[in-house]
């Protein structure tokens, strides 16, 4: 029986290989640890790390600032008062998608272009996570009495929460992801911490990898419960992602807003999650491919690979966008129908739905051309339109269908306050920050993984002769 | 493998260094041939059929995720019904205590927690990790093994361990070097 392994599969249009040529496991494994093990870290580091430094200052002293004075100082009112925080919170949930679903979804498609571009993306999976779990709970006023109100657990007053909320299902489901993706990540990183434990010269830094590393020794019996526990692993976290923006929506959904309730908000939330992880992984591969020279492992095919779900996905969320507009109208309802006006031609934020539609739908359409999916600076560009434009696309659904819905008299129009920016731009530096320390302790780049990708790693087994 | 080794024994085995996954996986087939059962292979990168190659049949890990699902499943629904039905049964908006279909959303993302920790932790226990201290890296060129180099070890528990005999089987193999393991 022939059970060759080849992971070497080139593309079959035949066009760009996942690695450069010319590499072997010492190139891989030398170029790769380098970019942490050293003492030379590149100056475009230090300026990332000013920049989401202060952001991140700015964070500690807006949340301050809200603790202090209540979360009156952000401009959320009746009746907008998700506003800014849930806006926020599900823009940075989306964008942790694309993590999972580079990690997960392409290991179980086989798309070994996903290697050099999974452990970084994992990690902006954790980080955005982080940032979007900040908004709901300092919503909630009294963070500090959040645990009782979001997590079941025997307090002295006899309560629990109320299961039938898509509220706490999202406190489930986004815990579970988080703590999830962070499993999945460490595991994946373990044998890349063995690396960097054998490789380290300083004592103390061999001693933490070593730690960390668990004494991983890439035995073979090791490594056949490593493989199944990672793909079980790939296997469980697919539907899970695919849920978690699902209970996201179903946070809209489940009400009867106008706006709000209609029942493509599930795949029309996950494809737009995807769109802006996708996005952002392009915002963040495009610079720390030139800053740490990686060329030869983030090649122009995965550039433009990812290129592409983006368009796809792009699509879907157009899609999306018509669902919308004919369910409003189709469901016959006054307030349906008058909330589509408003969002779309006369409501309180004109500018709004055209800047989504821009962001959204006109500008990812040069993504077509394949000249421009190989273009780094006009990717760079539309991933940027793109993440805006992802924002936009909550501001939307939030803030046009809260502030004028069944009752004329109750209208308002919500203004942010610069409490609300700086909460965001600081969530911002916290992403920044925690991204580039990541980039500078753990390797970016699956080394192991990476190793499997060339021909010598390729065996055949001789067809049991014992 | 938590090997029990007698304290009698002088040293861990002879380990066997090969330049390639293919030399290694073609070592572990002659090496399993001729009757040897406590061995092991190390290698950068995972090598498919090089445990079966070694004689390993366990298979534990998909078993423990099936549990852990069953029991984060049970648990999910349990927590729910029990707090809904009986501890602090609430009437929103008419809807029955015991409303399962939204009971499964929670229900669903506890089997994924507790399937998916079940498979990292059973993994991480089953391969006896953490372990601060092995033999194996007693082998000067050991830190290889993490980087671009493919070894192979008979343990000096094996039955068949011949220090002599089982040197000149290994030096057959083709290997870069052979080299005892202190214990």
């Amino acid at each position: 029986m022939d059970v060759s392994h080849n992971n070497n599969q080139q593309d079959p249009l035949g066009a760009v290989p996942v690695i450069a040529p010319g590499y072997s496991y010492k190139g891989i494994n030398d170029k790769l640890s380098a970019l942490v093990l050293t003492h030379n870290t590149p100056t475009a580091w230090f300026a990332f790390m000013a920049v989401g430094f202060s952001l991140l200052m700015c964070l500690l002293m807006s949340l301050t600032y809200v603790l202090f004075k209540g979360v009156g100082v952000w401009g959320n009112q009746i009746p907008v008062a998700w506003a800014f925080p849930i806006i926020n919170f599900v823009w940075w949930i989306g964008i942790g998608h694309a993590g999972t679903l580079i990690s997960a979804i392409l290991l179980l498609f086989k798309q070994d272009w996903r290697t050099s571009i999974n452990r970084f993306a994992e990690a902006m999976t954790l980080f955005a996570v982080a940032c979007a779990m900040i908004f709901p709970i300092f919503h909630t006023g009294r963070p500090w009495l959040a645990v009782y109100w979001l997590l079941p657990y025997p307090n002295v007053m006899g309560l629990w929460p109320n299961f039938r909320s898509p509220l706490i299902w999202d406190v489930f489901a986004v815990s579970t992801y988080a703590s999830v993706s962070a499993l999945f990540w460490y595991i994946g990183l373990i044998p890349d911490l063995a690396t960097f434990r054998d490789k380290a010269e300083k004592p103390i830094v061999k001693k933490i990898y070593g730690i960390l590393a668990m004494g991983w020794r890439g035995s073979a019996r090791h490594w056949h419960r490593y493989e199944t526990a990672y793909l079980i692993l790939a296997g469980l976290s697919t539907p899970l992602v695919l849920s978690v923006h699902t209970v996201v929506s179903f946070d809209f959904a489940v009400s009867n807003v106008p706006g709000w309730h209609a029942t493509i908000f599930p795949p029309y939330f996950v494809a737009g999650a995807v769109y802006a992880g996708f996005a952002m992984v392009l915002t963040l591969a495009i610079p720390l491919r030139a800053i740490y020279k990686l060329h030869d492992f983030i090649t122009m095919r995965h550039l433009e690979n990812m290129a592409k779900v983006t368009l796809v996905t792009g699509l879907i969320v157009v899609y999306g966008y018509a669902c919308e507009i004919f369910f409003g109208w189709y469901s016959g309802s006054l307030y349906e129908r008058e909330m589509l006006r408003l969002r779309i031609f006369d409501g309180f934020y004109p500018w709004a739905y055209p800047a989504l539609l821009l962001c959204n739908f006109i500008v990812p359409q040069l993504l077509w051309i394949k000249k421009f999916r190989r273009n780094v600076a006009v990717l760079f560009v539309v991933a940027m339109f793109v993440n805006v434009g992802m924002w936009l696309e909550r501001f939307v659904i939030i803030v046009t269908s809260l502030s004028q819905d069944f009752l004329p008299g109750s209208w308002a129009q919500f203004s942010p306050t610069r409490w609300d920016f700086l909460t965001f731009a600081g969530t911002i530096g916290l992403f920044i920050t925690l991204f580039f320390l990541f980039v500078r302790l753990l390797p970016m780049i699956s080394i192991f993984e990476v190793r499997t990708l060339l021909p010598e790693a390729t065996t055949k087994s001789d067809g049991g002769s014992h | 493998m938590a090997h029990h080794e007698s304290p009698s024994t002088p040293h861990h085995g002879l380990m066997a260094e090969f330049d390639s996954a293919q030399a290694l996986l073609d070592a572990a087939h002659k090496v399993a041939g001729a009757g040897y059962t406590r061995t092991d292979a190390y290698s950068p990168i995972p090598i498919h059929g090089l445990a079966e190659a070694l004689g390993m049949k366990e298979r534990k890990v998909a078993p423990f995720v099936l549990m852990g699902g069953i029991v984060g499943m049970c648990t999910g629904y349990g927590l729910q019904y029990w707090t809904s039905v009986f501890s602090y049964p609430m009437n929103i908006g008419g809807r029955p205590f015991h409303s399962w279909v939204s009971f499964i959303p929670v229900t669903f993302e506890l089997t994924i927690l507790f399937a998916a920790f079940s498979a990292g932790i059973s993994m991480i226990v089953l391969n006896g990790l953490p372990l601060p201290y092995h033999p194996v890296f007693n082998a000067k060129r050991f830190s290889l093994a993490s980087q671009e180099s493919f070894f192979l070890a008979i343990e000096a528990t094996d039955p068949k361990f011949d220090a002599h005999a089982t040197a000149t089987f290994l030096a057959s193999l083709h290997p870069r070097e052979v080299v005892s393991v202190d214990h």
